[in-house]
């Protein structure tokens, strides 16, 4: 029982509510958004320092026994996952500082980030499956909010989209949760795991499996449920778009990872080859759409699908070392995303323009930003020393290792289309000549090109120092698939089943 | 049948009460809701002090408190209804959020799990039993009571606020005459 569990769920709540009553002075309410996402940030790599060596780390919500009450649980993934999401949620507010205008700012900007954080940051440590659900609404009212700020016409009907095609998915979960409910009685994950393997009626775990992927997948944009993606991301302000890509998508990665590395782990052997299968439409499809758009956010948008593909070709291998590859690629492409929608807004904003047409001649005006650029596609491509060298490299040996071909070969190959529709974005914005005189458009402030640069920054680190990413996510793959170690965190020794019989006596 | 072309004949102002955009003019409503303001207001404290262990709570006395605002509004129009209660109704939801959340701060101080309920040992006469559970309802009363009305007189103002850009009218068709 660690009681201070509760504290990266608490620091964004108590820190939007704040910063909502000192919303017109601008200085404290940006002091006290960034002071609770630093807050996040250092609880998040505590977490991650002790969660590989000790175990899931378990806390209980006002003390409520486990199958009873809200458990919180911290394993190694959920650990990865709260200190990314903070590690993002201050680079885009660095970011913001710097792009965000300032009607923006007085219409509650800054808290509806810290509520996005308060969600994602729920979902990734909650271990009960309806307050997931409460999690998932959290984010996702925030995320409209976001979405919509500043009402233009574009930006309302791309919302519009994003809103009805996500609620859909939200709908497909709540049903999910009632069935599981009226299955096995419990909504607990560890007492849900632990009955799954006693229930009778295998037909219906497969049936609730099935409702649980359409739900996650459509949050987490695989193919056929991707629409909403690349016609609503490219309508907000940079860094929006670019703190959706780090980890609206990334939210339903992990909710597909608990649910079928915990609860529906038999199932697994009999959606593996069909999640592989929608793993490779994805990462193909996603990069052809991205061959055929103009426009720099909206390739970036169809890039985040095709890389999903290869986060849920991690889950479709059905294996610790699957999971454990997959935890790698997700962290190294949340952050390259995110520097590259920084790095490319930070072009459109210059220019006025996303479009590639109008675009050019970037290199020569600002070298440091061109040179960032190419360092992020190189790691998005998978070039080594980056990081996306290590996530490939280790997805595809686990794939080769398992005999799973066709995926593994299907994963390069998307590499090089992926890399080949980055340089399109590279030529058009930094490499040819400008129609235009480059000279009198406005430079590129330090706050435009930090956080991008320091995500690129860190994503080399990653690269060379890839051991210590590598060990830990074994670790958090072994874990996230390891139930009964999950099992006698939550509820004890004997598991949940006897902490219940013992309550109803 | 179409409103821009047959505006209603334009009521004489009536003396007694201000009203600015009542949604019923109806004297019985203003004459009633006056009577159910303080009412309701009193139930919905009711409400929330017995919420903990009966029927009841934050969010349900929050409801009864922002249905008497909202009444007001019915009555006499959103004007009147936020200068019978001039907060800032977004402010007072943040610091519900806020004073709801701090309450779970204490257990985790004391090195227990976030919202483990300390009490009063004696119960408050004509209060009841007060502690931290009651004092996170309060946050959430608060916070009902912000959104709601706020929501409510949004829906209201929302045709002063944002108005349309004035119509052409449509070329009618002449179907009346058959």
């Amino acid at each position: 029982m660690v009681f201070h569990l509760f504290i990266p769920i608490i620091t964004p709540l108590i820190g939007a509510a704040l910063a909502v009553l000192f919303n017109r002075q601008r200085i404290v309410a940006r002091a006290i958004t960034l002071i609770s996402v630093l807050i996040n940030l250092g609880y998040g790599l505590w977490l991650m320092s002790v969660a590989p060596a000790s175990g899931p780390l378990v806390a209980q919500a006002s003390g409520w026994l486990a199958p009873f009450g809200i458990s919180l649980v911290a394993d190694g993934m959920s650990a990865l996952m709260v200190m990314l999401a903070a590690l993002l949620m201050l680079t885009t507010i660095l970011y913001s500082f710097a792009s965000v205008d300032e009607q923006r700012e007085q219409h509650f900007y800054y808290p509806l980030l810290l509520l996005l954080l308060l969600g994602v940051s729920g979902a990734f440590l909650t271990g009960d499956l309806f307050n997931l659900y409460v999690w998932f609404e959290v984010l996702l009212v925030a995320s409209f909010g976001l979405i919509t700020l500043g009402g233009s016409r574009d930006q309302l009907e791309g919302g519009l989209k994003y809103l009805v095609l996500n609620l859909l998915g939200s709908t497909a979960f709540l049903f999910g949760c009632g069935l599981m409910y009226g299955f096995a009685g419990t909504l607990n994950m560890a007492h849900i795991a632990e009955r799954m393997a006693t229930l009778a009626n295998p037909g219906l775990q497969t049936v609730l499996a099935g409702i649980f992927l359409f739900a996650f997948g459509s949050k987490a944009a695989i193919v056929p449920l991707f629409f909403w993606l690349p016609t609503s991301y490219h309508t907000p302000p940079v860094a929006v778009t670019a703190i959706f890509s780090g980890l609206m998508t990334k939210v339903g990665v992990y909710a597909l990872y608990r649910t079928f590395g915990l609860m529906f782990q038999n199932e697994l052997a009999t959606y593996g080859p069909w999640l592989t299968l929608l793993a490779g439409l994805t990462m193909v499809i996603g990069v052809l759409g991205a061959v055929a758009q103009m426009n720099v956010r909206r390739i970036l948008s169809f890039h985040i699908i095709s890389q999903i593909g290869y986060s849920v070709m991690g889950l479709g291998l059905a294996s610790a070392a699957g999971l454990a590859a997959g935890l790698v690629f997700t962290a190294h492409v949340m952050i390259v995303k995110m520097a590259l929608f920084f790095i490319g807004g930070a072009a459109e904003q210059i220019y006025g323009t996303g479009d590639l047409k109008k675009m050019g001649g970037l290199a020569r005006r600002e070298p440091l930003l061109a040179l960032f650029w190419f360092l992020g596609i190189l790691s998005l491509a998978g070039i080594p020393p980056l990081s996306g060298f290590i996530g490939k490299l280790i997805l595809l040996q686990v794939g080769v290792s398992q005999q799973a071909y066709l995926i593994t070969a299907v994963a390069a190959g998307t590499s090089i289309l992926t890399f080949f529709s980055m340089l399109k974005i590279w030529n058009e914005v930094f490499w040819k000549k400008s129609y235009d005189d480059v000279n009198r458009l406005p430079r590129v402030s330090f706050g435009l090109l930090a956080p991008g640069a320091a995500l690129v920054i860190l994503s080399v680190a990653l690269g060379l120092l890839a051991g210590p990413l590598v060990d830990y996510n074994t670790i958090a793959g072994q874990q996230a698939f390891d139930r009964n170690v999950y099992i006698t965190a939550v509820c004890g020794a004997d598991g949940c089943e006897a902490v219940y019989r013992a309550a109803l006596k | 049948m179409h409103r821009n072309e047959s505006p209603l004949p334009n009521r004489p102002p009536s003396r007694s009460t201000p009203r600015d955009s009542a949604l019923y003019d109806s004297l019985i409503l203003r004459t009633v809701s006056r009577l159910m303001m303080p009412l309701l207001l009193l139930l919905s404290i009711y409400m929330l002090l017995r919420g903990h262990n009966l029927p009841g709570g934050g969010f349900i006395g929050g409801l009864l408190a922002s249905s008497a605002i909202i009444l007001q509004m019915v009555a006499f129009g959103p004007k009147t209804a936020r200068r019978i209660l001039p907060v800032n109704y977004l402010l007072l939801a943040a610091f519900g959020v806020f004073f709801g959340a701090i309450w779970g701060l204490p257990a985790m101080v004391a090195g227990l799990p976030y919202m483990q309920a300390f009490w009063l040992p004696e119960p408050i006469p004509g209060v009841g039993k007060i502690g931290t559970p009651v004092l996170f309802d309060i946050g959430v009363y608060f916070t009902v009571i912000g959104v709601t009305t706020k929501i409510a007189l949004l829906l209201v103002e929302e045709p002063s606020l944002f108005p349309l850009p004035a119509m052409k009218p449509a070329p009618v068709e002449q179907e009346e005459g058959a």
